[in-house]
């Protein structure tokens, strides 16, 4: 399997060579800032298309197809014309943290994001804490939905906004303790350490057999919920709330929010795939050799995608499938169900790999 | 200077200007942010010295959890944009005084650690970042043993102090 690594220590020497130590960093910081963006951009864009043809599908509709093949320069054109868009400035409001809130959270959203794992070496953010960083990030754009929901001094934002922060943190709980449970199965928070272990000794959701299979299935609900999507979409609420707490930004400053909810989407998705599908690790099978060396020439990357499109697909199979919940049915179903059972899971996973009846 | 005393530099400027404008600020959810921002600065500064458990800490707990809490108490309380009155006399003398006692504790506390004297002539004024970082497994063992280093009876209070504020939630939160 290749090892983008040999490529940046490469490129960290090269640069070394020609410029003093800071200089350097400063530009390697860059590069990877520009990558980042970069890529941030492209998936969304790619989101947004594959959202709007999974919706029109599962609902019997064609959705976009007038513009380029199969609709698909009409997500370009969007972009387009939100970038070229009036911003408002609304009298009566905070300006400073109305201009603010939108990029805590597109901030909180792109830090989470340079946390995935790619390929081998391929990390942007690796700590030995990794997963627990990644909820501590992650957990910094609730205040930006908050903000954004009081600045603009109107009641639906604000509604939209106590909405979105109550699901969030409540959410948060049982994302926390399934990662919790994985975790114990792992016995390391580092991505690169998680996936190294599952390309040597196969994919944890194999591994941890029925338990891990259950946190699973909470993550793919609890991560909806996380990211305000349907059927938890009460925060935005298009009938009620006109848009939630996003009501009163225009142009670019609601594209930052448009961004940011399908980037979150990918992340919780590629999160889904880094642990418990094994991120960029190929899929082999003890005993296999001729097969395992077949897996092992795709390389890393693709894998990762692969497993992200397929968890998106779970995802939006979740989203366009039922219909709304009401804000005391979503916190009843965090508050008396899921945390429950993702106690029980934890303290499951924890009997499971002292009583070594993991693989 | 090397990159990690520019860093320094530019989080330390980062902080202490957000501190300033946590207690100029007269709108109180302004306040709130800017105090995001001096917690945010505070837990680069971990970063910067290697501590990336403390640093998440700092993040998860006080940027994530304290802050939200904040903010998100403000919006039920008031909903208005609730203006911080100026205040009479007798606030300003008491504020003034609380003020200058905790400028002497902090300040006693700094100059009584006596610091090495900085070396201008040196490449890099920081300590480098302690490489060897404390791995998770030592961190939970300590925070749940009961030897010279354990942490089990604060860790313990902790959750004892957790439950009376559950229960005090229920207690308000319950239908009558």
């Amino acid at each position: 399997m290749f090892d983008f690594s040999v490529f940046t220590s490469w490129l960290d020497a090269a640069l070394l060579s020609v410029m003093p130590g800071w200089l350097t960093i400063l530009v390697e910081c860059v590069l990877v800032a520009l990558g980042i963006i970069t890529l941030y951009a492209i998936f969304a864009m790619v989101m947004i298309y594959v959202e709007r043809k999974f919706c029109a599908f599962v609902q019997c509709r064609l959705g976009p197809d007038r513009v380029g093949p199969w609709g698909t320069i009409q997500v370009v054109c969007d972009v387009l014309k939100m970038l070229t868009k009036e911003i408002v400035s609304l009298r009566k409001t905070d300006r400073f943290l109305h201009a603010l809130a939108p990029f805590l959270v597109v901030t909180a959203s792109m830090t989470t994001f340079a946390c995935l794992p790619w390929n081998k070496g391929a990390q942007i953010l690796d700590f030995n804490v990794g997963v627990f960083f990644f909820l501590a990030i992650g957990s910094i754009g609730v205040v930006g939905i908050l903000l954004a929901g009081w600045s603009a001094n109107n009641k639906y934002s604000l509604i939209g906004a106590m909405r979105a922060g109550a699901q969030i943190i409540s959410y948060e709980l049982s994302i926390g303790m399934v990662m919790l449970t994985m975790i114990c199965l792992t016995g390391t928070m580092s991505f690169s350490e998680i996936c190294q272990n599952q390309a040597e000794g196969g994919w944890y959701i194999f591994r941890g057999h029925f338990v891990a299979l259950a946190a699973f299935i909470v993550y793919l609900i609890a991560g909806n919920a996380e990211c305000n999507r349907g059927p938890f979409d009460l925060p935005e609420s298009e009938s009620e709330l006109t848009a939630g707490y996003h009501t009163e930004y225009s142009g670019m400053d609601f594209g930052f929010y448009y961004l940011a909810e399908y980037l979150n989407l990918f992340i919780c998705a590629g999160m889904a795939s880094t642990i418990f599908l094994g991120g960029w690790a190929p899929f082999v099978i003890p005993g296999l050799d001729g097969f395992n060396e077949v897996m092992a020439i795709i390389p890393g990357f693709v894998w990762f995608l692969v497993k992200v499109f397929f968890v998106l697909f779970l995802l939006l199979w979740e989203r366009w499938t039922f219909p709304r919940l009401r804000i005391d049915q979503i916190l009843t179903l965090e508050w008396k169900y899921l945390i429950p059972i993702s106690m029980l899971l934890l303290v499951l996973m924890a009997l499971c790999v002292s009583l070594g009846l993991t693989f | 200077m090397n990159a990690q005393d520019i860093m320094f530099v530019i989080l330390a400027v980062f902080i202490v200007c957000s501190a300033f404008a946590t207690v100029i600020s007269r709108s109180i959810v302004r306040a709130a942010t800017y105090l995001l921002f001096v917690l945010l600065g505070t837990a680069g500064l971990y970063f910067l010295m290697g501590y990336t458990f403390l640093g998440s800490v700092q993040t998860m707990v006080y940027a994530g959890g304290v802050i939200v809490l904040y903010v998100f108490s403000i919006l039920l309380t008031s909903g208005q944009q609730e203006e911080l009155r100026t205040t009479n006399l007798k606030k300003t003398v008491a504020g003034l005084v609380i003020a200058l006692v905790g400028f002497g504790v902090f300040a006693s506390v700094l100059f009584m650690y006596g610091f090495a004297p900085i070396d201008f002539a040196a490449s890099s004024f920081l300590a480098s970042p302690d490489e060897s970082v404390i791995s998770m497994d030592t961190i939970g063992t300590h925070m749940l043993s009961t030897d010279k280093d354990g942490y089990l009876l604060p860790f313990e209070a902790v959750s004892v102090l957790l439950l009376a504020c559950i229960v005090a939630g229920i207690v308000i939160a319950r239908k009558r």
